[in-house]
C-alpha cells in the first residue's frame, strides 16, 4: 500500500517571548502513514500533537526534515501556493471546536463550502453535498441554521463538509473533546465508517483511550517525540510507561492490569468487555474458584 | 439579558413571496420604498394600503408577527404625530389655546406620516427581512452589486463577512450570556448604579467577549483555508440564482404601482401630504 504522509526528521519550533527563545514542539520527528489505515495520535496537552496535525494540513510548514503528503513535499523552504493547494485538496481537519469551523447559517450551505471552493459546477456540489449528509446521517437537517444544532452534530456537518471534498485522508484533532457522550458516540460511529466503508484514512488526535483503541495503530507522543508506535493491544499493553508519560489506558486495561497485580493470570490485550470478561472467567476456573 | 435583533427575523414558510428571487425582492423593496416616498394625495395612500395588504396576505405570515415588528418604532411615530398636529399651519383652525394652534390639516397630515411609516415598514417586512433567510439575502446582494466587482469593489469579500457575521450572532449572543453569569456568579452588578457606573460595569463582558471573538476569528481563517478557501476567485456556488418569469411579474407590479400612485398624486382632489 503507498503512504499518505512520509515524515523524515522533522522539527518545528514556536517563536516564544522573546525572538531567541523558542518553544520546541516537534523534535527530530518521523513516521509514514499507509493509505486507508486508521492511526490515533496520543499524548498529553504540549506534547505536540496538535501541531504535527497542523503541519499534515500545510498550515505550519516544518523548520527541517521533509514532510511528504500525498506526494507534495513540504519542507522548510515551504512548497509553491499551488503544490500546497493540491495537497489540501486531499487532506482534510476536524477542528475540536465545532462553532469555530462553520462558515455559513444553513446547514446545507455550509457543507457546500468547500466544494463550491474547488470550483465545481453546481450540479456537482449539490450531488456531493447530498451524498456527505446522507453519510453522516443528517439529511433531514439540510436545511436547518447550524446554530441550533448540537455540538455532535455540528461535528457531523464538519466531517460532512470534509467529505464532500472527497478527501483521501481526514485528521480529526480532538474532534470529540467538547461533545457529551452521546455528541463523541455519534462522531466515533462516523469516523469508524468512513475508514471502514470508505477506505478514508483517519488519523486522529485524541485524549480518549477507548477511541484510540479503535484504531489500527496508535502513536504515542511526549515532549515533542514520538514514544510508543505499534496496535492498540501492543501499545496498552505497556501501562505503566503511558502512566508515567501523564496518559491514561483504557479502562478494561487498567482493570487488567490489576487483576494481574493481585495475582490473577489475565492477558493486558483484551479491551472489549466481553473479551475480558471472559479472560476473567478463564483466569478464575484455572485457580479453581469457579 | 433579552436581545431582540430585527435583523435577520426570517419566518419560514413557503408563500409565493418566499419562493421568489433574493435579487427580486431587494428591487421590490427599493421600488416600493420609493413608492411610498412618491405617495401625496389620500387616494394614492389608500391605494398603497391596499397594496401593503395584499402583500401582508400573500406572503401569510400572521398579523401578529407584523405588528410587534412594528413595536419599536411607536415612539418615533408618536413623536412625528405631535409635532404634526401641534406645529402644522393650516387653513382649518380646530382649537386655538395659549400659543397652541392645532389645524384639520395637521391632524391630517400626522395621520398620512404614521400611515407612511406603518406601511413602510410593514411592506419592507414581509418583501424581504420576515420572507428572505439571511443568507439568500446576502447571495442577493453579491449579485446584484457583482458589477461593482469590475471597478475593484470587494463584493465578494463584503458579502462573505455579511454571511460570517449573521453565522456567529447566535454564537456570540450564547457566549455574552456565559461571560455575564460568569461575572455575576463573581459579583458583578449590571442593573444597578448611575449610568457610568452600568457602563462601567460592562467592560468586564466587552473584554473576554472580544478576546474571544479574536480567538474564533483565527481558528475560522485556519478552517477556512483547510477547505481550500482562497478567494472568491475561481468560485462556484451550488445555489445558482435563477429569475424567473414570476419575479419579473412581482417587479412589473411594483413599477405599475408606482405609476399608479403618480397619477393619482397629479390627478385627485381632496388632502394631499405637506412633505
Amino acid at each position: 500500500m503507498s503512504k499518505i504522509v512520509k515524515a523524515e526528521n522533522i522539527c518545528f519550533a514556536y517563536e516564544g517571548e522573546t525572538p531567541e527563545e523558542k518553544v520546541e514542539a516537534l523534535k527530530d520527528v518521523s513516521f509514514e502513514i499507509e493509505e486507508g489505515s486508521f492511526v490515533a495520535i496520543l499524548g498529553r496537552n504540549g506534547s505536540g500533537k496538535s501541531t504535527l496535525a497542523k503541519l499534515l494540513c500545510m498550515i505550519n510548514a516544518p523548520d527541517s526534515g521533509k514532510l511528504t503528503v500525498d506526494g507534495v513535499e513540504v519542507t522548510s523552504e515551504g512548497a509553491s501556493e499551488e503544490d500546497i493547494y493540491r495537497a489540501r485538496r486531499n487532506v482534510g481537519m476536524v477542528f475540536q471546536n465545532p462553532d469555530n469551523q462553520i462558515v455559513a447559517t444553513i446547514v446545507e450551505e455550509d457543507v457546500a463550502f468547500g466544494p463550491e471552493n474547488l470550483g465545481l459546477p453546481s450540479e456537482k456540489i449539490r450531488h456531493r453535498v447530498d451524498e456527505a449528509l446522507e453519510t453522516v446521517g443528517m439529511t433531514k437537517y439540510a436545511r436547518h441554521s447550524a446554530a441550533r444544532l448540537s455540538g455532535g452534530q455540528k461535528q457531523r456537518i464538519a466531517i460532512a463538509g470534509v467529505i464532500a471534498m472527497r478527501r483521501k485522508c481526514i485528521i480529526f484533532d480532538e474532534s470529540t473533546a467538547m461533545l457529551d457522550p452521546l455528541g463523541r458516540h455519534e462522531v466515533m460511529e462516523n469516523i469508524v465508517k468512513l475508514n471502514r466503508e470508505e477506505g478514508i484514512t483517519v488519523i486522529m488526535i485524541t485524549h480518549y483511550m477507548n477511541e484510540a483503541s479503535l484504531a489500527d495503530r496508535v502513536i504515542v507522543m511526549e515532549d515533542g517525540g514520538i514514544i510508543m508506535d505499534g496496535s492498540p493491544e501492543e501499545v496498552f499493553v505497556r501501562a505503566e510507561e503511558l502512566w508515567k508519560a501523564g496518559l491514561d489506558v483504557p479502562q478494561t486495561t487498567e482493570l487488567m492490569w490489576r487483576l494481574r497485580a493481585e495475582g490473577l493470570d489475565v492477558p493486558l490485550d483484551a479491551f472489549e468487555p466481553e473479551e475480558c470478561a471472559a479472560a476473567v472467567r478463564a483466569a478464575l476456573e484455572k485457580r479453581g474458584c469457579l | 439579558m433579552n436581545f431582540d435583533i430585527a435583523f435577520g427575523q426570517y419566518c419560514e414558510g413557503a408563500s409565493p413571496l418566499h419562493k421568489l428571487d433574493p435579487r427580486a425582492k431587494i428591487i421590490m423593496s427599493l421600488l416600493f420604498i420609493v413608492d411610498i416616498f412618491m405617495a401625496k394625495s389620500v387616494w394614492a395612500f389608500a391605494l398603497l394600503a391596499a397594496a401593503t395588504a395584499g402583500l401582508v396576505i400573500t406572503s401569510r405570515i400572521p398579523l401578529k408577527v407584523i405588528l410587534r415588528g412594528l413595536r419599536p418604532v411607536i415612539i418615533i411615530m408618536v413623536f412625528t404625530a405631535v409635532i404634526n398636529i401641534f406645529w402644522y399651519a393650516g387653513e382649518t383652525l380646530l382649537v386655538s389655546f395659549w400659543v397652541i394652534n392645532i389645524y384639520l390639516e395637521g391632524i391630517y397630515n400626522a395621520f398620512l406620516i404614521v400611515l407612511r411609516v406603518i406601511l413602510l415598514l410593514m411592506g419592507t417586512c414581509v418583501i424581504l427581512t420576515y420572507t428572505t433567510t439571511p443568507l439568500a439575502l446576502t447571495d442577493g446582494l453579491e449579485q446584484l452589486l457583482s458589477p461593482l466587482a469590475k471597478l475593484k469593489v470587494p463584493v465578494h469579500e463584503f458579502s462573505l463577512m455579511m454571511t460570517i457575521a449573521l453565522r456567529f450572532i447566535p454564537t456570540l449572543i450564547e457566549e455574552t450570556n456565559k461571560i455575564m453569569n460568569a461575572q455575576k456568579a463573581r459579583g458583578a452588578d449590571f442593573s444597578e448604579g448611575s449610568l457610568i457606573k452600568r457602563a462601567k460595569a460592562l467592560i468586564p463582558i466587552l473584554v473576554p467577549l472580544f478576546a474571544s471573538a479574536f480567538r474564533r476569528a483565527d481558528e475560522l481563517a485556519v478552517a477556512m483555508e483547510c477547505r481550500c478557501y482562497r478567494g472568491g476567485e475561481g468560485r462556484t456556488r451550488m445555489n445558482v440564482l435563477k429569475a424567473s418569469v414570476s419575479d419579473v411579474l412581482w417587479v412589473l407590479v411594483l413599477v405599475l404601482l408606482g405609476a399608479a400612485v403618480i397619477f393619482i398624486n397629479r390627478n385627485a382632489t381632496g388632502f394631499a401630504i405637506g412633505w
